[in-house]
């Protein structure tokens, strides 16, 4: 029922080379172990005395621990240890600390306060799993229960339940100034004043489960050499090893890490959690300890995919143009930040979606509610933005009467437009896409709409970043004090219009190889080519094709058509920097920590 | 009762690797002494591919049949770093590390052949079939299991190299958002038709048509398991699946295959995939990775479909069957 | 707790083990024997993943008891191949593309061997049926759909089991 070809006829001469393997249908290296039944998956490791790791969770959005009782468990046949927030080293984390991104808001076991149903606040290790759960249900907690918040404008509101201390306002802070991210380029205001129509909408994604077959989960097991061997389950063995280390406070040279094959993630086992968990349990009892989600926690304790809440507002021209496209974005991060803020971050960089609109204003947020916290999830930070914008594509056709492909290809960026996140677009094929659709679906577009391409009638205009209105509006902590407009420009406070043309730094292209031996041959043309000492001795000429030099810039192709050249990265990437803030706000910005 | 036929349409660009740079990973190629090769990641295979695709690209580098070469992921002892298999890296960065620690192992491995010809390495090229040849000489070869043994045994030479492939940090403006997220984008578009019960509210799609620009397909197969695999996970998002059906409320919540839906094999519909192929210039071979925006343009080209059919709008997903009923209801129908 | 000793067939081997009262078939063919083929996906009898054939019926080793089987004959994905040839499904199956991650795979491989054992000419409605209680969150079905077909037609015109 599923065809597949290539449509070879797009972009032909930007594809050059005879290859050898590449572009060959090739079975999969690992497919012999999946029909066998022996790939080795973390849970395919057996260890004699392997014991077994259940937490004790938060039944309560919202509450204080009042007392917790774990004698009766402690003492349940085949329970070797409770493992509580004093056994953790560090006990407060940030996922993306490892990129100094954020500040540290989430225990591994929480002591004193849950923000969500699910929340973990002691583990049983035990002989058996079953033992285990019994041991879970034997341990007593009195709960305090406090207000709750689950809706993400509710939760910006004054009088709101703090949810996370860490960020009072429920909101991740960014750039230690504002409690949203915002994308200003030119001027939305003018843009809906001059347009014919507005057309409005708002948009939910839901909260969806990765739901990969095989659940999160990790198997510790104490090593020779004083080292603790972790099979897991991770998407990323590094970060979760680096997390592990933090988190337990021991060196890194201590663990041992060996995952690679895993029964899907989909952004699902990236969160680090099952990985310190299980160390921990083989460090305090000496032993092979397995802590592993079954399906209702891979359900409702593992984090999914955030909700999201998009309400988007479009000024239309007469010839069905966008001439201004505002934002406003809400993330539900849960009760702690995992990943959602840089989904924010992510997300703001996409839009105003593939469409090139003179004026684009945005405000999105990462909002702090009591459920379970989000993380990634294939398509992080674009799928639920990507379908609010591609209804309200829908809505702006038919508010035009135009067909919804000749709209989108009107509308379309190409090559050489300056796109809001101020960089200019290359490599487009949205147009393609688009009129190879119309084609297979025997949906009849304009004769206008067929003969555009991505090549041609970008840039010119379009390449300029346009005088652009910023505020200062949601400076953090502004919310809580009284109730301020979300949108963009909405709150009334002081404005000041950049000039045309303003940009702080320019685009970041691949640091260059390290050696000249991992060049490759090139052709003398390339001045990239050329290793920086300016070593000029005999090297082999071979390599992949011109085409596939792909660690070096390629000088373009000379344009025959007129539209602005799109300035060739530079010849020598490695005399660049990453832009640098001036001013006093530089210090967090993303914050990459530099090592 | 009635059955409405309607047809949405959806198109998308995708960003390639993580957002604003600074995620590096690394590769190792080395060989054996008979002149195969080993590369060693710390990077997860998830099941989209990531040491087929990166296996084929070592081959296509090295110059060697893609059998000769064998990939070892995931150990951190031996592999080196990676930050992990997420937002459509693997291919780009991955790939790239490979192209160049493979490089850096030919290199070494045509210098060692030009050593036992006694020609300049620069003449040599690979005949991607285990041999080495000199160029305009097709008599004068040598075999690549023989020129690991000489390198090895003889010349005291390793067959080895090493890549690392990063897109510098970028930083972000607090004020305009200014950004540069990515290097390279894939795009997609896509048509779906629809079938609309007005008495059940159920939705059955009846056909897609889509168009995947991925710089290039570096398997087409692979790309294909991605595209049909990932289409099916987008009708999933538009029609079925929740953890909190009735968000933001907490209530009725799935804790199991019964209760979190997901379409099954009876609920596949015919799916007409077009590649097209354009190259990005940083990308390895061209490929963009398609495993993350394939799923993208089927959530609104269904909700856009359903509106067409019984002109409900489902700006919330799921687009469940009470919801349409609950908007045929408000339309007065 | 007293352990119940049973003995069984596996994949042609003749097994024998205490089992605890209540222990699942998967647990014990997991840990209790090593076979490590049947995979955990639920432990609710929801997603196919842990399928084994008892005396020829496709069965949720996740929901059996571990003493039930008893006397029994159990296949597993790891008996499937003859020695170091593959079962055709097996070929199929890597030959088609119908696996991403893989760890659906063993439990899908049960599941189309006991429709092909029982109907070794089923349409591709009878494939979908055989595999509904399958999950498979890669591949979106097709592959699999088609590669069992395609095994049914091989097995056919080559007469092997």
């Amino acid at each position: 029922m599923t065809s597949f070809e290539f449509r070879r006829e797009f972009f032909a001469d930007e594809r050059q080379g005879q290859l050898n393997e590449i572009g060959k249908p090739t079975i999969r290296q690992d497919i012999l172990g999946h029909v066998t039944g022996r790939s080795p998956y973390y849970d395919d490791h057996l260890f004699d005395g392997l014991l077994h790791m259940r937490c004790v969770r938060s039944p309560h959005h919202h509450a204080r621990i009042v007392s917790v009782d774990f004698s009766e468990a402690a003492r349940m046949e085949g329970v070797r240890r409770v493992v509580g927030p004093d056994d953790v080293p560090k006990n407060l984390n940030t996922l993306l600390s490892l990129i100094g991104f954020g500040k540290e808001d989430e225990p591994l076991l929480t002591p004193s306060k849950v923000a969500y149903r699910g929340e973990p606040i002691l583990a049983i290790v035990a002989e058996s799993e079953r033992q285990a759960r019994a041991a879970v249900q034997a341990v007593r907690v009195e709960w305090e229960e406090l207000p709750h918040v689950l809706d993400v404008e509710e939760a910006l509101k004054p009088n709101a339940p703090v949810v996370n201390a860490t960020y009072p306002g429920n909101t991740f802070e960014y750039y230690d100034k504002y409690d949203h991210q915002k994308l200003r380029f030119g001027d939305v205001e003018q843009g809906f004043a001059k347009a014919d129509q507005i057309v409005e909408g708002s948009y939910r994604m839901s909260p969806i489960e990765q739901a990969p077959m095989e659940t999160c989960g990790a198997i510790a097991v104490p090593e020779t050499n004083d080292r603790i061997a972790c099979y897991t389950s991770t998407q990323a063995l590094f970060f979760s090893l680096a997390t592990t280390a933090k988190l337990l406070d021991m060196s890194s040279a201590r663990l041992h890490f060996v995952g690679g094959t895993v029964g899907g993630g989909f952004g699902g086992k990236v969160d680090s959690i099952v990985e310190p968990m299980s160390v921990l349990g083989a460090l305090l009892t000496g032993a092979p300890v397995k802590f592993m989600w079954d399906r209702e926690e891979e359900m409702q304790v593992g984090a999914p995919r955030g909700a999201e809440l998009w309400k988007i507002k479009d000024g239309i021209d007469s010839r069905g143009r966008i001439v201004a496209r505002s934002f406003t974005g809400y993330f539900d991060s849960g009760a702690y930040t995992r990943l959602s803020s840089y989904a924010v971050v992510k997300a703001t960089g996409h839009l105003p979606g593939p469409y090139s609109i003179p004026n684009v204003a945005s405000n999105v947020f990462c909002v702090f509610t009591n459920r379970t916290p989000a993380t990634a999830m294939r398509g992080f930070g674009i799928t639920g933005v990507d379908f609010a914008i591609e209804c309200q594509m829908d809505r702006g056709a038919r508010a035009t009467n135009m067909n919804p492909i000749d709209f989108r290809i009107l509308n379309a960026y190409r090559d050489g437009d300056m796109k809001a996140h101020r960089r200019l677009a290359k490599n487009t094929a949205l147009i393609e896409c688009c009129q190879v659709v119309a084609d297979k679906a025997r949906w009849i577009i304009g004769s206008q709409s067929r003969t555009q391409s991505s090549l041609r009638g970008g840039g010119g205009e379009k390449a300029h970043v346009p005088a652009t209105v910023i505020d200062e509006e949601g400076r953090i902590g502004d919310r809580r004090r009284s109730d301020v407009p979300t949108a963009p420009h909405s709150a009334g406070g002081r404005k000041r219009r950049l000039p045309e043309g303003s940009l702080r730094g320019e685009d970041v292209v691949a640091a260059p190889p390290q050696n000249p031996d991992m060049l490759g041959d090139a052709p003398a043309s390339d001045p990239a080519a050329s290793p920086e000492n300016g070593r000029t001795l005999a090297r082999p000429r071979f390599g992949p094709p011109a085409e596939v030099q792909v660690d070096r810039p390629r000088p373009r192709r000379p344009q025959a058509r007129e539209r602005p050249a799109i300035p060739a990265a530079p010849a020598r990437p490695s005399t660049r920097r990453p832009l640098r803030r001036r001013t006093s706000v530089s210090r967090h910005v993303s914050g990459f920590r530099r090592r | 009762m009635a059955l409405h036929r309607g047809r949405g349409f959806a198109c998308v660009n995708y960003p390639i690797g993580m957002n604003l740079g600074g995620d590096p990973s690394q590769a190792l190629v080395h060989s054996t002494p008979d002149g195969k090769f080993m590369v060693t990641l710390s990077s997860i295979d998830l099941g989209q591919g990531m040491k087929s695709v990166t296996r084929q690209i070592a081959a296509e580098t090295l110059g060697v049949p893609v059998s000769d070469v064998y990939v070892d992921t995931a150990d951190s002892d031996t592999g080196p770093h990676c930050m992990g298999s997420f937002a459509s890296r693997g291919t780009h960065r991955v790939g790239n590390a490979v192209i160049r620690a493979a490089t850096e192992a030919r290199t070494q491995m045509l210098q060692a052949a030009a050593e036992e010809l006694e020609v300049d390495a620069a003449d040599l090229e690979t005949d991607g079939e285990g041999g080495i040849r000199v160029r305009g000489a097709p008599q004068r070869t040598i075999s690549v299991a023989d020129v690991a043994v000489a390198a090895q045994f003889k010349q005291g030479r390793t067959l080895s190299g090493r890549g690392i492939f990063l897109v510098p940090p970028s930083e972000v403006d607090p004020e305009t958002g200014e950004m540069s997220p990515v290097t390279c984008f894939a795009h997609a578009a896509m048509a779906v038709e629809v079938e609309v019960d007005d008495e059940t509210g159920m939705v059955r799609v009846i056909e897609i048509n889509s168009a995947y620009e991925v710089g290039r397909a570096l398997n087409p197969k692979l790309v294909e398991q991605q595209l049909v695999g990932g289409a099916w996970m987008g009708l999933s998002h538009a029609l079925y699946e929740t953890t909190e059906p009735y968000y933001p409320d907490r209530d009725h919540l799935p804790v199991d295959f019964n209760t979190y839906l997901m379409p099954g094999p009876g609920d596949v519909a015919p799916h007409n995939i077009a590649v097209l192929e354009r190259p990005a210039e940083d990308a390895p071979f061209g490929g963009k990775g398609p495993g993350e925006m394939c799923a993208n343009p089927v959530l609104p080209a269904v909700a856009n479909a359903v509106f067409d059919a019984v002109g409900v709008r489902c700006d919330d997903l799921p687009i469940t069957p009470e919801k349409i009923l609950r908007g045929l209801r408000a339309n007065g129908s | 707790m007293a352990k119940t000793p049973i003995a069984f067939s596996l994949n042609g081997m003749e097994r024998s083990m205490f089992v605890d009262p209540g222990q699942n078939l998967l647990d014990a063919l997991r840990r209790g024997v090593g076979d490590l083929s049947p995979k955990y996906g639920c432990a609710q009898g929801t997603c196919g993943t842990c399928s084994v054939l008892v005396d020829g019926k496709l069965q949720l080793a996740c929901i059996t008891l571990a003493e039930a089987v008893a006397g029994s004959s159990v296949t597993t994905t790891a008996g499937l191949a003859d020695g170091s040839e593959l079962h055709p499904l097996q070929r199929s199956f890597m030959d088609n593309f119908a696996a991403q991650c893989g760890y659906c795979t063993p439990g899908m491989l049960m599941a189309a061997k006991a429709l092909l054992d029982r109907n070794p000419s089923p349409q591709r409605q009878d494939v979908v049926e055989a595999i509904s209680g399958n999950l498979c969150r890669c591949t979106g079905y097709e592959p699999i759909i088609d590669a069992i077909l395609k095994a049914a037609a091989f097995m056919r015109t080559r007469g092997r089991p």
